[in-house]
């Protein structure tokens, strides 16, 4: 990657960037990385503020990164701009998904036993099971369909999921197990 | 090196499929260090080790309490940790606790991934950097495959019978990982099937 040179915006241009990330924070239904997409469209293709491989990195590196992945939109806006870059994208993203979800669950925590609120997490707890098998399985197909270092990433990917079933470790642990394989050059 | 569990763990793993979580965090600086710690093991997502540590360190929730939260919090939009640790902290203690949550989650992880975004500018051409990035991402795959295994026991005292959750489940993840159809289509159309039947199943 070639050293960051931040994209000289305009106001007009930062507030753009705000406004874009204000409206997919109420797009971002299961998490933020589903609007990866369209961020890549805003400020790669239709802007040019960065390049495609520093929007790659971005996100590389906040899942490195300790600490909630959505930090990717906080790097996406600092290789844009610079700190205002970041806090423009960071506040977008949390502003409207942190009023609404304060007003949704007092709502819904007043009506906690009513049938209708019962049904309601009832119903969507099977889905969110299989939205995490989903997650897990969209973050693992890079490294499975990849013959190179399939076998290594595979035995690393089985590993975390056993000591995790069975043992109290912490993952970091297993984080670290998997940067030093990595560094090894054996993933 | 593995750690010891809490005495609120201990009774938590026990406790797994009552309604009552064993304890409770005892004030807002509390909660800002419970989730301080939690973001900074959590490599890769924080999610579960959000799971380890609520539910079974700190037992502050149970299995079936902490499925229910992470469903709420990934329907509604926005980041899904962040929901949750704001969903969580208001339980608790209110807005302050809300906030007190989420300071702890963002505000060191933030110091740390910019401080990483200048190191990656200077480092990156290492094959042994970029080597360990995927091994940490991999590992990453591993953990939230392994939360989702764990939550699975969650969904035998679902209303809807183990057999139909387990359906829905198996769905989701075929219309998501495989059929890649847009999450809100699923969500509004599997998900309020599955509301409707779990309404009709209670009295």
């Amino acid at each position: 990657m070639t050293p960051l040179v931040h994209a000289t915006l305009t106001h007009a241009d930062l507030l753009g960037l705000f406004a874009h990330f204000l409206v997919l924070s109420l797009l971002a239904v299961g998490g933020a990385i589903t609007t990866a997409p369209d961020m890549h469209r805003y400020v790669v293709d239709e802007h040019q503020w960065i390049s495609d491989a520093q929007f790659s990195a971005s996100v590389a590196i906040a899942q490195a990164a300790p600490g909630p992945n959505v930090l990717f939109v906080a790097v996406i806006g600092w290789n844009v701009a610079g700190p205002i870059g970041a806090l423009a994208t960071m506040s977008g993203t949390l502003l409207p998904s942190t009023a609404l979800t304060l007003v949704a669950t007092r709502w819904g925590t007043s009506r906690r036993e009513t049938r209708s609120m019962r049904a309601f997490t009832a119903g969507l707890t099977p889905l969110t099971i299989g939205l995490l098998v989903a997650t897990g399985w969209v973050l693992a197909r890079p490294y499975v369909g990849d013959d190179l270092g399939a076998f290594g990433a595979i035995g690393l990917i089985v590993v975390a999921i056993v000591v995790m079933m069975r043992t109290r470790i912490s993952p970091m642990w297993l984080v670290g197990l998997g940067a030093l394989v990595g560094a090894l050059g054996w993933v | 090196m593995s750690e010891r569990p809490s005495a609120g763990g201990r009774r938590a793993a026990q406790r797994v499929a009552d309604d009552i979580a064993p304890a409770r965090p005892a004030s807002n600086v509390d909660l800002f260090f419970t989730f301080n710690r939690l973001a900074l093991q959590g490599f890769g997502g924080v999610l579960a080790v959000a799971q380890r540590e609520l539910v079974e360190r700190k037992g502050w929730l149970t299995r079936q309490q902490f499925v229910e939260m992470l469903a709420l919090s990934q329907v509604l939009p926005g980041p899904n940790v962040v929901n949750l640790a704001l969903m969580f902290g208001d339980r608790f203690f209110g807005l302050r606790g809300a906030f007190a949550a989420l300071a702890g989650l963002m505000l060191v992880p933030l110091a740390i991934v910019v401080a990483l975004t200048f190191a990656y500018g200077e480092f990156s051409r290492l094959a042994p950097v970029a080597g360990a990035l995927r091994g940490m991402g991999a590992i990453a795959a591993g953990l939230v495959i392994a939360t989702a295994l764990k939550l699975m026991t969650a969904l035998g005292s679902s209303q809807l019978g183990r057999p139909l959750a387990g359906a829905f489940a198996t769905l989701t993840f075929v219309a998501i990982a495989w059929l890649r159809w847009p999450l809100v289509w699923v969500i509004a159309g599997l998900g309020s099937l599955a509301v409707a039947i779990a309404y009709r199943r209670m009295r």
